[in-house]
């Protein structure tokens, strides 16, 4: 369960990443997590979330898209989605190829709040109520 | 609402520290191995083994993580190396700041091979590089044969897969056959070797992997194991 740790490193880079755009919040970021990382991605998101809640950086949203096994083959150079382990080239049968994607632990985006755009009418008073 | 793109690893500082340890490894001709596995798989076992093999005086060091208990590094003490515990106090893995911790006062130039035993567990020490030259995981015949199907991650990032137990393939459920294949599915070019440290069988090979390995580290030096090593009674 080394999600925690790398939930945690994720909310690192994005206060990192907030410190260098002063007077934004960061929304959501966004990460790709490889079928073959070792990262579960039910469990990252169920770490973010709770180290999320009540920290500096709530409400912040995190979108993670898993990526599956890509592989290249090395005889007729196609590029095939591994499925059930299978690494047979399904154009030319070859049992060479090379692993090109899959092992991915990266963050891709961040989404944004310029401190510039002014809230929209009555948002203001919110919570005033 | 502005989408900006970020292509950032997320262990980039775990990689950054990992980047200098291997840069410090390499200026000090120093081989470094992660030993990863479910807990119980055997790998105290086999570097104990390993130690034993060596000749006192050999430039080896070990760390040997586990999450609570000294247990291990005393285990490993016995043979005259420099052996330091790391206690994660509760973290699943090693990480890089905790070996650059671990050796801070360890001066590197006395060493040309560090064994490091990571917390036992298959899954979370894939993801965080040490620095290493090669991951190597260890799985017993005593668990499932189709474990590199269950837990690919680190089957594919290791370079060598060391089945241990061998000893006790009579009295479980276990096919080598198949095991080798799943691992090979995972990791066609993963070597692998068959290993009772027990026993005493399949050391030579392993052995043999390791003086092989050392001497590409460092082609220039004075052939350093093979020849010395000293014989076990």
């Amino acid at each position: 369960m080394h999600e925690l740790s790398i939930a945690n490193s994720i909310l690192e880079a994005v206060r990192a990443e907030a410190a260098r755009r002063p007077g934004v919040r960061v929304a959501k970021v966004g990460v790709r997590v490889g079928e073959l990382s070792g990262v579960e991605p039910d469990a990252l998101s169920f770490s973010f979330e709770a180290l999320v809640r009540g920290s500096d950086l709530e409400p912040l949203a995190l979108e993670v898209e898993t990526c599956p096994r890509r592989q290249r083959c090395c005889e007729c150079g196609c590029l095939f989605r591994v499925v059930d382990f299978n690494l047979v080239c399904p154009d030319c049968g070859s049992t060479e190829s090379r692993c090109v994607s899959g092992d991915e632990l990266e963050m891709v985006y961040l989404e944004i709040e310029e401190p510039q755009a002014a809230p929209a009418p009555g948002t203001g008073l919110r919570g005033a109520a | 609402m502005e989408r900006v793109p970020l292509e950032k690893k997320v262990l980039s500082e775990n990689d950054r520290l990992a980047a200098g340890l291997r840069s410090r490894f390499r200026e000090h001709g120093i081989l470094c191995l992660n030993f990863i596995s479910s807990p119980g798989a055997g790998k105290t076992t086999l570097l104990e083994q390993t130690l034993a093999r060596l000749p006192r005086g050999d430039r080896v060091a070990v760390l040997t993580g586990d999450v609570q208990t000294d247990n291990d590094a005393r285990r490993l003490a016995r043979f005259g190396f420099p052996v330091k515990q790391i206690t994660t106090g509760g973290a699943c893995h090693l990480d890089a700041r905790m070996v650059e911790r671990a050796l801070s006062d360890w001066r590197l130039e006395g060493f040309d091979l560090l064994f490091i035993e990571n917390v036992g567990n298959l899954v979370c020490p894939a993801s965080y590089d040490l620095g290493e030259a090669a991951k190597i995981v260890v799985l017993s015949v005593t668990e499932g044969d189709d474990k590199p199907l269950k837990y690919p991650a680190i089957f594919f990032r290791a370079e060598l897969l060391i089945l241990s137990k061998i000893d006790l393939l009579p009295h479980v459920p276990f096919s080598m056959a198949a095991a080798r294949e799943n691992a090979r599915r995972v990791h066609p070019e993963i070597e692998i070797l068959e290993v009772s440290a027990t026993a005493a069988t399949g050391m030579d090979a392993w052995v043999g992997w390791l003086d092989a390995r050392r001497r590409q580290v460092q082609p220039a030096a004075e052939a350093p194991v093979a020849s010395r090593a000293r014989s076990v009674p």
